[in-house]
């Protein structure tokens, strides 16, 4: 990693994704982070009301759901079609298409073509791809400045901080933090924020905007993602708020984007499907301010070098398990983590990674595998509760694909002595038959008649004391429900 | 639709945790039941739905689970559980687990046994057709509808419209009733700190309604609540659906 | 086996489970493309949502379109246009004659100059009612996307037989541009943000003003 000093962009926190501590451990401490939790809660229950305004005024919304399902579901089943198709499309519309298997691969490739333009800076539209990769490091230690332009990226990328949400990356992030750190970064690298700047929000934005619009007006390269490909037409869309998105994508002349191999989607029409479902989803508007949508080159307009980059970085694995495949549908809305309890409470940091929530518990663990100690955690990160399910316009088995996780991580540590797979085996003893559960019984029942006067348990030690550090456990009554049916009702039976 | 109960025999799904720390609920479901004239069989042979150990990934344990509610239930008309958790798990994820096992016959007696098993909710409104069961309760409840139930069991409104009937009952609405009060089974101790945060925003909801009673129609989830509310000394006390529907004005059964 | 060849060969492993190989076979979409939404009053509603977005509306018939256009534009302080080249000649002499300096954008104008002018007037492609969006397709009457994302004012004419009810519907109409290749750009009010405390903030870095006139 390049040393402050010698950068030329604000050096991200130290420590990569896959070095945080398993969520348990993360949760904890973020919980702990009031202001995370209040500006959360306010967050998440401010977008859910719209969200759900949004939806209720469409009576067709199920329908809707249920045709973008399958739309994505026949996209993935025939990919490898499609991305031929896409490929073709984009190639005959005077675009020029790159296969990355990896991000290291992904980043080779956009670095090269930076290089090649002899240019030391790039502007940014926010892409979680890129994110994901890691492109902005792979570039600043080719000495290639990337700028990040959406407003919450540029108040991440100024603080030396990490997104904490999908679509609201900054959240975590109140308005005198975002003052100071305007104040104390932007003159460094550009058009500095007024000294006698406000937390207001509208001053704060204003700020934005004349910093960066010196950047949009000179850029020669840009990088962006794209929330669909289309392989019918090979038309790229980018959907967006800010108009960044629209800087980037019209005014410099070479254009670079990161797509993952599961955004693209069969015809033009079918637009007409997720153009609905997204806006409502994400942000609860009936429509995003700005959509760009372009096809190749267009002479005379915009860009005249067009690059798109497509990146597997482990979509092939979650492809290859149908139970997980699911997961690929993913537009990107963040409806399940404003639905969330958990996420709610611990925010997007306490992941480990660039997609947080229930979709990143469901999608990291197959991106990345489940070798490290972060992912093995990951599909315990939620009570079942099935919210996000509810909400997904895509229709994501989320609470599914967490179980068929589990099943996974557990295979996985099959074998190895702990705790957890030994109290699984003793307790699945005593399940497995009802002798060996009206055993059972009969010892809770004599515990329960030890201590006559107890009808709640305290505090107790570990392991109980998870429960019991802030709940109090009822102690088991002496008879259970079938030893009183033996008893009174024994005779009934045949 | 109503069924003249007169008759129909119910084989009673009781859950392994009602069976061991709450046999009041089960017992509240015989009396209910026998009062509309239904005939109440207890099959032995059942343990539990098994979900404790699908949803922490121990496929191989939970299946045996399976073969034992087959076993226990297969030949009854209806089975009637007094939670909306372990009857959505058994509608859910024993097919599934049957899969998982390969046993095709295994499957196709989960298939059939799962048509007839319904939470105690459903069993009243949609096959005997009441809402009025002919309780009493003079007291002021809110009523927490559990995840499971709702999006699993998808019990829908029929808990509250039977409550709504109770005579003398108290109803008051629940503040953010559709949000996970924290327990998802293991979650409780593998998250605890994420679950206690849950449950004690719950508890302190239940607290604003300024009820006597927290009902649900899931003992896992009321114990994870109630265990909150008494350790705050709120004073509110944590009760079951079916008790409530078993309380008459004859006072105490 | 350069990359492609690896990520296609790793997508047909991964589909094995995959029979039927033809896409619409396998996986039918019970969808019907292209239906309208019902509504009232399809323009009604078009110029409700638009305000609702805090863009300006106003209604005319074709005989005052060119003097509307004018008097909008000096209402907003716009002391200077680019026009693209396809725009009509009424509006270009009503907006001279109100004092307003016209450039056009042959040869193209640099994002610097770009960035002097105050304000574009443009034609559009498609209207949709049910969120208030204009679409541009940037025929010679809407000009290269620049030239509606620099100014700080766009002005957009809409003709009334250019809004469809929904989303849908303009997927349909604009299908046949975008097989030609045009770019599109789909605008729904001036530009926004809740980044910061989720509180919004409109304009950040498109046209802070938007006049939409509806003709017809």
């Amino acid at each position: 990693m390049t040393a402050q000093a010698q950068r030329r962009t604000p050096a991200p926190p130290p420590g990569t994704y896959l070095g945080m501590p398993k969520f348990q451990k993360n949760a904890k401490e973020q919980l702990a982070n009031e202001q995370l939790r209040k500006n959360l809660r306010h967050a998440t229950g401010t977008i859910r009301a719209k969200r759900a305004a949004r939806v209720d005024e469409v009576p067709e919304w199920e329908e809707l759901r249920l045709a973008g399902e399958a739309i994505k579901n026949r996209t993935l089943r025939h990919l490898d079609t499609y991305l031929v198709q896409l490929e073709d499309s984009l190639q005959k519309a005077g675009a020029k298409v790159h296969w990355a298997r990896d991000a290291a691969e992904a980043n080779r490739i956009v670095v090269g073509l930076v290089q090649a333009k002899g240019v030391d800076e790039v502007v940014k539209v926010k892409s979680m791809a890129t994110q994901e990769i890691e492109l902005n490091e792979a570039l600043e230690e080719a000495g290639i400045a990337a700028w990040e332009t959406d407003l919450a990226e540029l108040i991440v990328q100024l603080g030396h901080d990490r997104p904490s949400h999908i679509l609201v990356p900054a959240i975590h992030r109140n308005r005198s933090e975002v003052r100071e750190i305007f104040l104390r970064e932007m003159k460094q690298y550009g058009t500095p924020a007024p000294e006698d700047i406000t937390d207001d929000p509208a001053e704060l934005a204003g700020a934005a905007r004349r910093h960066l619009r010196e950047k949009f007006l000179r850029a020669k390269v840009a990088i962006s993602g794209a929330n669909f490909a289309i392989a019918e037409t090979g038309t790229l869309v980018v959907v967006e708020s800010e108009g960044n998105g629209r800087m980037c994508l019209t005014l410099p002349d070479t254009l670079i984007s990161v797509v993952g191999i599961e955004k693209v989607l069969p015809t033009f029409a079918d637009l007409e499907v997720f153009m609905r479902l997204l806006p409502r989803s994400s942000t609860g508007e009936r429509m995003n301010p700005y959509t760009s949508m372009w096809t190749g080159v267009t002479p005379g307009d915009g860009p005249q070098d067009v690059h798109v980059v497509l990146v597997d970085n482990g979509r092939t694995n979650a492809l290859a398990d149908p139970q997980g495949r699911p997961a690929l549908r993913c537009i990107r809305c963040s409806a399940c983590l404003n639905i969330c309890p958990v996420y709610e409470r611990v925010g997007g940091h306490a992941y480990g990674s660039v997609y947080p929530g229930p979709i990143g518990a469901v999608l990291n663990p197959q991106l990345r595998g489940i070798g490290h100690e972060i992912d093995q955690s990951l599909p315990y990160a939620s009570s079942l509760c099935g919210a996000c399910f509810e909400v997904c316009p895509v229709r994501i088995p989320i609470p599914d694909i967490l179980v068929h996780l589990r099943k996974e991580v557990a295979d996985h540590k099959r074998g190895k002595p702990k705790l957890e797979p030994t109290a699984m085996a003793a307790a699945g003893w005593v399940l497995a038959d009802h002798k060996h559960f009206e055993l059972a019984e009969r010892v809770a029942g004599l515990a329960a008649r030890a201590l006559p006067n107890t009808t709640f348990l305290g505090p107790l030690p570990w392991p109980a004391s998870a429960w019991t550090r802030a709940r109090d456990l009822p102690m088991p009554p002496p008879e259970s429900f079938r030893k009183w049916w033996r008893t009174n009702r024994g005779e009934e039976q045949q | 639709m109503t069924i003249h109960a007169k008759g129909i025999t119910v084989a009673l799904f009781a859950t392994c945790i009602n069976d061991v720390m709450f046999p009041g609920t089960p017992k509240a479901v015989v009396q209910v039941l026998e009062r509309l004239g239904c005939r109440v069989e207890f099959p032995l042979d059942q343990t539990c739905c098994g979900q404790m150990f699908t949803n922490t990934g121990y496929f191989d344990a939970a299946v045996p689970n399976v073969r034992n509610y087959v076993k226990a239930f297969t030949g009854y008309d209806y089975v009637v559980g007094p939670s909306g958790s372990c009857v959505g798990a058994v509608r859910h994820q024993h097919p599934m687990l049957a899969e998982h096992a390969r046993d095709a016959g295994l499957g196709r007696a989960v298939d059939e046994v799962v048509a007839r098993t319904y939470d105690l909710s459903e069993f009243l409104v949609d096959v005997l057709g009441v809402t009025d069961v002919g309780a009493y309760f003079p007291h002021r409840v809110t009523y927490h509808p559990t995840c499971h139930s709702v999006r699993v069991a998808k019990v829908g409104d029929r808990p509250y419209r039977l409550l709504q009937a109770v005579k003398g009952i108290d109803l008051v609405d629940l503040p953010a009733a559709d949000q996970c009060c924290g327990f998802g089974g293991t979650f409780s101790v593998k998250n605890p700190d994420v679950s206690v945060a849950m449950a004690s925003d719950k508890a302190r909801h239940v607290m604003e309604t300024g009820a006597e009673y927290l009902v649900t129609g899931d003992n896992a989830c009321l114990m994870n609540i109630g265990g909150i509310l008494h350790r705050e000394n709120s004073g509110v006390k944590t009760i079951h659906l079916a008790e409530i529907l078993a309380h008459t004005e004859g006072g105490d059964r | 086996m350069s990359a492609r060849e690896e990520i296609l060969g790793r997508v047909r492993s991964a589909l094995v489970d995959v029979s039927v190989s033809d896409p619409v076979a396998d996986v039918p979409i019970d969808w019907e493309y292209g239906r309208p939404t019902a509504m009232p009053e399809v323009l009604a509603r078009f110029v409700e949502m638009c305000e609702d977005y805090k863009a300006t509306v106003a209604r005319c018939d074709e005989g005052s379109l060119a003097s509307r256009v004018a008097e909008l534009l000096g209402s907003a302080g716009v002391r200077s246009v680019v026009l693209p080249s396809g725009v009509e000649q009424p509006w270009r002499q009503a907006i001279e004659s109100a004092g307003i300096t016209v450039h056009g954008d042959e040869p193209p104008l640099s994002r610097a100059e770009l960035d002097a002018i105050d304000g574009v007037v443009t034609a559009a492609a498609v209207g949709i009612a049910e969120t208030g969006t204009i679409v541009l397709d940037h025929a010679p009457d809407q000009g290269r996307r620049a030239l509606t994302l620099v100014p700080d004012t766009h002005l957009v004419v809409v003709r009334s037989d250019q809004v469809v009810s929904d989303v849908p519907e303009a997927v349909a109409r604009l299908a046949g541009a975008v097989t030609d290749g045009a770019p599109l750009t789909w605008i729904s009010g001036p530009s926004a943000t809740s980044d910061i405390e989720l509180s919004r903030v409109e304009g950040v870095h498109g046209p802070r003003n938007l006049l939409v006139v509806l003709v017809g």
